[in-house]
């Protein structure tokens, strides 16, 4: 265990020495100035604009913005039902693998037009290598680039000074997909071929004749070009049914390092972005300590209960000295198994390395408790926002404990801006509960829909459906696989509740930052609460555990911790 | 909106063509230069044909170390762990009917030297893998099925256990595969 701690801790470090240059080249590409990334990626993008029609010098107001990125979004929904529902006959498909369902397709539309993955099928069974590549991987590049945009338009509203233009969209979102996302993805995705993920375009299913004479089939495709855009753009849609669990998605310590440096790399890159962006890396130190405070408490209760074991097995008298393997895949262990697991719930990324179903009670209820928050790092661009919300949240909160009138970095909060942030801060919890409590009922009701939902009973059964909302409201995408999921209820009423918990956490924020970057300048006072001081960091994540502890602490007590207590 | 519209339908097209086109063939070419070709890590079968090495295989045979248990049955068709809950009663039934089956089949073993990995199905339901111990507790018993001294056959997992990646990262290993596949080739 001891050496799991230490290899754990050398990855979470390797990762944020990577994140700060990699910030600072972010900043630089959404402040416009001019960079050596010009030369490699100019002509491209000048070319993209060009066949597009667009102008990507033209300042817009965050309605403009809003508008443009709801319109292109609609594009894409369209596109890619399109294609789910008519990959049967569409070209590309090795494996004669079926047209989706509507409700199916409208489901997995809607997960990855959000940056989630909920995946109601199985890979390789349920897409085509023609929707792989042009429905999920290109939502991988251009969800991802979306939520990015989005949050540069609320750096840009940050910035201390008077405006109503905040930037192009369609450049802020291009040069995210071109100049962040593809060369870092490139990379790593070399990496993956190099260690043993399929990279062939042209032929299906493989068949091997094993050692002792069974023959059995492979799936195999394009995997690897996905599996590098999935976690760095925090996407986590894995190619095969299970993820990065699969041997082929994830063959070695090194991939799993790699993957695992990916899903949180530009979450947290962002963060130091903002500091360099805003000339204020005073702002990104609080942020980014009340993040990584969060995340690794979170995670040394995860890593401790997974190393424990499950207790009914060491009641059975075998050995559990590498801690609880179910679901589990040996060349990665618990340890890693557990740092994946706290990394892709705090980013809203949702790849995974291990059954989460399978994990013991207390490292259940801290996936859900990150997925809660969703705030500890979150997802590309968004995550960055769903903080915001809470910045807004705790000025209000000190600002009414000094007795001032709330204010953040020079612009005064007000009715307006806190009414919209807490309509914000509720969808989430509102969203979660109501689901659950819904097919809660559905279920304990006996109503036929429902009878074959669960994998497990009891209060585990309870965590798979609360799960399953959570994730979809933190537009995660890791699930308690164990529920069946692929029918008419979990397809719409989560597709609707990833729809709802995408827009309106972009749109609030957004307008949030344009009312106030519309709003005057205030010189500082002897009164001001700063918001780059360490005091500012602790109440934001106080506020954020009070939130999370009020709104969530019954649903976790009714499942995994109930659970926990019952061994 | 209307204006939006022809912009955001040409700027998709744009971008599907280098993100999901060219993007994906850079990558297929660039494959073809590394040494697995983007086909997996494959083992050639002198007898012609070839295993994949990543992907788990099922043995059942008593001259054969054991893989783990698997929800697939090692159909690499698709993939996929139990899914099952730490308290589940009928997991917790299964589990214990495992841990009989392979106390029968190896006498002598005692079952706190039963590692959970033997017992437990994997996550993808195609772990290549087992523990070094989990192929030691098994060494007897295919010794005894090949004629063979044990304490060579526990030489020959100790040669194929591999190593942590720098002596750290990830964890000791033994590909059931490989092993086996060394082990035909005994004499």
């Amino acid at each position: 265990m001891l050496l799991e701690i230490v290899s754990i801790t050398l990855v979470f470090a390797a990762i944020v020495v990577l994140a700060w240059p990699l910030g600072k080249y972010i900043a630089a590409v959404y402040a416009g100035e001019r960079h050596w990334s010009d030369r490699v990626f100019g002509p491209l993008e000048r070319l993209s604009f060009r066949l597009s029609g667009i102008d990507p010098s033209r300042e817009m107001t965050w309605q403009e913005h809003l508008r443009t990125l709801l319109t292109i979004n609609v594009v894409w929904f369209f596109w890619s039902m399109f294609v789910l529902m008519n990959q049967g006959w569409l070209p590309w498909n090795p494996d004669g693998n079926p047209s989706m369902t509507p409700d199916l397709a409208f489901n997995t539309t809607a997960s990855f037009i959000v940056n989630c993955n909920l995946q109601h099928y199985s890979g390789e069974s349920g897409l085509s290598y023609f929707s792989q590549i042009f429905a999920i991987m290109f939502f991988q590049f251009v969800s991802a680039g979306t939520g990015m945009a989005a949050g540069a338009v609320v750096f840009n509203a940050m910035r201390q000074r008077t405006a109503a233009q905040l930037g192009n969209f369609y450049d802020y979102f291009l040069k995210s997909c071109t100049r962040i996302l593809l060369p870092v993805s490139f990379v790593a995705t070399l990496v993956l071929i190099a260690e043993g993920t399929p990279m062939n375009l042209f032929e299906g299913k493989d068949t091997v004749t094993t050692l002792q004479g069974d023959t059995v089939q492979v799936s195999r495709g394009p995997a690897a070009a996905m599996i590098a855009i999935k976690q760095a753009g925090t996407n986590g849609g894995g190619y095969f049914g299970v993820n990065s669990a699969h041997p082929l998605e994830n063959p070695t310590a090194l991939t799993n390092a790699v993957e695992n440096i990916l899903i949180l790399l530009i979450p947290i890159a962002f963060i130091f972005a903002l500091g360099f962006y805003l000339k204020n890396r005073r702002l990104a130190r609080v942020i980014f300590g009340a993040m990584t405070l969060g995340f690794l408490m979170i995670l040394a209760v995860t890593i401790w209960s997974e190393f424990q074991g499950n207790p009914n097995l060491n009641r059975m008298g075998i050995s559990q000295t590498e801690g609880s393997m179910e679901g589990k895949e040996v060349r990665l262990g618990a340890g890693f198994s557990a740092l994946w697991a706290i990394s892709t719930t705090a980013t809203s990324n949702g790849s995974v390395n291990a059954m989460h179903d399978s994990f013991t009670p207390l490292g259940g209820a801290m996936q859900l408790l990150d997925m809660m928050i969703n705030a500890l790092y979150g997802g590309v661009g968004v995550g960055f926002l769903n903080f915001y919300i809470f910045i807004i949240l705790s000025a209000f909160i000190g600002g009414l404990m000094v007795g001032r009138t709330p204010e953040l970095l020079g612009k005064k909060v007000e009715a307006r801006e806190m009414k919209i942030a807490m309509l914000v801060a509720l969808l989430h919890p509102f969203l979660i509960l109501v689901g659950t409590a819904i097919a809660a009922w559905l279920s304990a009701s006996g109503n036929p829909m429902a009878a074959n939902w669960l994998n497990n009973p009891g209060y585990h059964g309870f965590s798979e459906m609360l799960y399953e909302f959570t994730s979809a409201s933190a537009n995660n995408g890791s699930g308690f696989e164990g529920l069946a999921d692929n029918n008419p209820f979990w397809n719409i009423s989560t597709g609707i509740v990833l729809l709802l918990s995408r827009y309106l956490p972009i749109i609030g924020p957004v307008a949030i930052a344009g009312l106030m970057a519309a709003k005057k300048t205030i010189p500082e006072s002897a009164g001001t609460l700063r918001s780059d001081s360490a005091t500012f960091g602790i109440l934001i994540l106080t506020v954020i555990f009070i939130l999370a502890a009020l709104a969530f602490f019954p649903a976790l007590a009714l499942g995994p911790l109930a659970e926990h207590f019952s061994f | 909106m209307k204006q939006n519209l022809v912009p955001a339908l040409r700027l998709t097209l744009v971008t599907l063509v280098i993100f999901s086109g060219l993007y994906t063939l850079v990558l297929w070419a660039a494959a073809q230069a590394l040494p697995t070709h983007g086909l997996g890590e494959r083992i050639e079968r002198s007898e012609g044909g070839y295993f994949y090495a990543n992907i788990g295989q099922v043995f059942t045979e008593e001259r054969y170390f054991w893989s783990r248990p698997s929800a697939v049955d090692y159909n690499a068709a698709g993939s996929g762990g139990s899914n099952k809950g730490p308290t589940n009663p009928d997991y917790l039934a299964t589990v214990q009917a495992r841990i009989d089956t392979f106390l029968a089949h190896h006498p002598g073993v005692r079952r706190a030297d039963i590692p959970a990995d033997l017992v437990t199905a994997s996550g993808s339901g195609l772990d290549p893998n087992i523990s070094p111990q989990a192929a030691l507790v098994q060494a007897a018993r295919v010794a005894g099925a090949r004629g063979l001294e044990v304490s060579r056959v526990e030489a020959l997992v100790r040669q194929n256990t591999e190593p942590r990646l720098f002596g750290i990262f990830g964890k000791e290993k033994i590909n059931v595969l490989r092993l086996n596949l060394a082990l035909d080739a005994m004499k």
